[in-house]
C-alpha cells in the first residue's frame, strides 16, 4: 500500500475513529482441541486490517464467526453496533448484508452462470431494484474486476483468478461497508496474486470498504495493509504498522518477513 | 532376588481387568452417546425443515427448477423401467396362468401387481439411486466448496432453498412418476401379452381396469408421497450434513441411496399393514 493510500486511512481514522469490528477476547474450539484462545482486534472505518498466522493459526475461524458461520464459544464481537453473538436470525440476516465475504475457494455457484451468481445475492438483499438497475449493477461489478465478458460463461469454464475475481464482484454487488477476505490470493500464480491484491485496494478506495484480509502471503500482506496482526496459539501475538513487522528481530515474525 | 507374591500379582490382574473395563464401558456410552446425537440431529433437521416449509417468502422458482430437474429427467429412466416392468410381468406370469387356463386373468393381475405394489415400490427405488444420490452429491460439494457458507452470508437461508423446494419437489414429482410408470408397466404388459397371443388394445385395457378398484389405487398413491418425502429428506439430509473432505462427497452420495431404498422398503410395509387393516 502506498503512503498516500495510508495516510489517507490514518486520517479517516482520526477524522472517523469509529470502529466498524471489535473482538473482545474470542473463544473458539472444535472438541478438545481450542483454535482460538483468546482475541481481541478492533478494525477501524475505512482500514485494511491484515491478520497473518501460520496455518491452523485460526484465522479463518477468526473471520467465520464474525458473520457467525461459525458460533464462539466465549468473548463478545460487535460489528456495526451490533453484537452479533445476540443477534437473532433476523438481525443477524441484516447485518450479513452489510458484509462481503470472498471465500478461499470463492465459492461461486456451479449450477449458475456469472451473471446469475451476481444477480443471486442482489434480487435478495436489494429487492427493490428494477431490472435495468440489475443489470447495470452487475455490468459495473464486472468492469470494476475486468471481466466484462464473461457474463454468460459458467464457474467451471474460469481460470483460478478469474473465479476469485467473479467471487469477489459478487460480493461487491450488494455494497458491503466491510469486505471479508479469506485468503484472496492462496493458490494463485504470482502475478495473479499481486492483480488480485491491487484489486483490493481499488476496492478499499472505490467502495469506500473496511477491510479483514486473511493471509499468509507476505507480498499480499505488504500491497494490502494498513495495519498488521499476527496470530500465534490462538492469540493475537503481536499488532502494529507494516514496518513495525518487517523490522522485528522476533524468530516468529522473522520467519514470515524473510 | 525378588520373591514372587501371588497376591500382588492377582491385584494386578484385576487391576489390570477393572481399567479395562471402564475403559470398554466409556467407549461403549461414547459410541451410544454418538448414535443419540445423530439421532437428536435428524429430529432437529426434520422439524427445521417443516418449520421453513411452512413459513414466508417461499422459494418458489428454485422449487419449479427443481420439479423439472426430479420430475422431466428422470422421464427416461422411469419410461424404460416401467415398461420393462410390464413386460417382464406378462412373460413371467403368461405360463404360470395358461397352465390353469386363466389367461384371460393376466390383464387384470399384472395391471393390480403393477399399481398396488410394483410400480411405486420399483420407481421409488430408482428415483432413490438417481435422485437421492444426486441431491446427496450436489449438496456435499456444495457444502466442501463453501457454496452452502456464501449463500448464508448473503442473507439467504439455505434450508429454505435448497432443502425444502428440493423434498417438497420429490414429494409431488415421485406421485406423478409412479402414475406415469404404472401407465407404461400396463401398455408394457399388452406388448408382452401380444408376443405370444393376439389381445386388441381395447379389449386388454377394458379386462385390465375391470379389476383395479379404488382401494387399489388409492393407497397405492398416498405411500408414493411418503417415499418421495423420504428419499427428499434422506438426499438431503446426507448431503448437508456431509463432512468438509472430497471424501464425504463419496459417502455422502452413497449414504443416501442405501438408507432411502432402505426405507422406502420399510414405508412400503408399513403402508402393507395399514392398508391390509382397512
Amino acid at each position: 500500500m502506498n503512503e498516500t493510500q495510508t495516510a489517507t486511512v490514518i486520517s479517516a481514522k482520526a477524522d472517523n475513529p469509529r470502529q466498524v469490528i471489535e473482538i473482545n477476547n474470542l473463544r473458539k474450539g472444535f472438541g478438545t482441541e481450542d483454535v482460538l484462545t483468546n482475541v481481541s482486534l478492533k478494525l477501524y472505518n475505512g482500514e485494511n486490517l491484515v491478520v497473518l498466522g501460520k496455518s491452523g493459526s485460526g484465522k479463518s475461524v477468526l473471520i467465520k464467526c464474525i458473520v457467525r458461520l461459525l458460533d464462539p464459544d466465549g468473548g463478545t464481537i460487535n460489528v456495526l453496533g451490533e453484537d452479533v453473538c445476540a443477534c437473532n436470525h433476523d438481525r443477524l440476516a441484516e447485518l450479513r448484508k452489510k458484509i462481503g465475504f470472498l471465500f478461499q475457494s470463492g465459492a461461486l455457484y456451479d449450477s449458475m452462470t456469472v451473471r446469475q451468481n451476481l444477480e443471486f445475492p442482489l434480487r435478495r438483499i436489494k429487492k427493490d431494484l428494477s431490472k435495468n438497475e440489475v443489470d447495470e449493477k452487475i455490468k459495473e461489478v464486472l468492469e470494476h474486476v475486468g471481466l466484462s465478458d464473461t457474463l454468460n460463461k459458467m464457474p467451471s469454464q474460469l481460470s483460478g483468478g478469474m473465479r476469485k475475481r467473479i467471487s469477489l464482484a459478487r460480493t461487491l454487488v450488494a455494497d458491503p461497508q466491510i469486505m471479508l477476505y479469506d485468503e484472496p490470493t492462496t493458490g494463485l500464480d504470482p502475478v495473479t496474486s499481486d492483480e488480485i491484491s491491487s484489486l483490493i485496494n481499488e476496492v478499499q478506495n472505490k467502495y469506500k470498504t473496511s477491510s479483514i484480509i486473511i493471509t499468509h502471503d507476505i507480498e499480499c500482506a505488504r500491497t494490502t495493509a494498513n495495519r498488521i496482526i499476527m496470530l500465534l496459539d490462538g492469540e493475537v501475538y503481536k499488532e502494529g504498522e507494516l514496518e513495525k513487522f518487517e523490522n522485528s528481530t522476533d524468530p516468529s515474525i522473522k520467519s514470515f518477513f524473510k | 532376588m525378588k520373591k514372587f507374591n501371588p497376591v500382588i500379582k492377582v491385584k494386578k490382574i484385576a487391576k489390570e481387568q477393572s481399567i479395562r473395563l471402564v475403559e470398554k464401558t466409556i467407549a461403549k456410552t461414547a459410541e451410544a452417546g454418538n448414535f443419540l446425537t445423530n439421532i437428536a440431529d435428524v429430529f432437529l433437521f426434520i422439524t427445521r425443515v417443516i418449520k421453513e416449509t411452512f413459513s414466508r417468502n417461499f422459494e418458489f422458482k428454485e422449487f419449479l427448477r427443481q420439479c423439472f430437474q426430479i420430475g422431466y429427467k428422470t422421464l427416461p429412466l422411469i419410461s424404460v423401467t416401467g415398461i420393462i416392468m410390464g413386460l417382464v410381468l406378462t412373460i413371467q406370469a403368461r405360463p404360470a396362468l395358461l397352465s390353469f387356463g386363466a389367461v384371460s386373468l393376466l390383464p387384470g393381475m399384472v395391471a393390480v401387481s403393477l399399481i398396488r405394489e410394483m410400480g411405486p415400490v420399483i420407481t421409488a427405488l430408482i428415483c432413490a439411486g438417481k435422485i437421492g444420490s444426486g441431491m446427496g452429491a450436489e449438496l456435499g460439494s456444495m457444502k466442501v466448496s463453501e457454496q452452502i457458507d456464501a449463500m448464508e452470508v448473503s442473507s439467504t437461508n439455505p434450508v429454505k432453498f435448497l432443502i425444502v423446494t428440493r423434498v417438497l419437489a420429490a414429494t409431488l414429482m415421485i406421485p406423478l412418476l409412479v402414475i406415469y410408470a404404472d401407465a407404461l408397466g400396463i401398455l408394457g404388459c399388452w406388448g408382452g401379452a401380444n408376443i405370444k397371443g393376439d389381445v386388441s388394445f381395447v379389449l386388454f385395457f377394458s379386462q385390465a381396469f375391470s379389476h383395479i378398484g379404488f382401494i387399489d389405487f388409492l393407497p397405492a398413491l398416498i405411500k408414493t408421497f411418503f417415499f418421495g418425502a423420504v428419499i427428499g429428506l434422506v438426499g438431503c439430509y446426507k448431503g448437508y450434513s456431509a463432512g468438509r473432505g472430497t471424501e464425504s462427497v463419496g459417502i455422502a452420495a452413497n449414504s443416501a441411496v442405501v438408507l432411502s431404498s432402505l426405507l422406502v422398503i420399510i414405508v412400503d410395509l408399513i403402508a402393507v399393514q395399514i392398508t391390509d387393516m382397512l
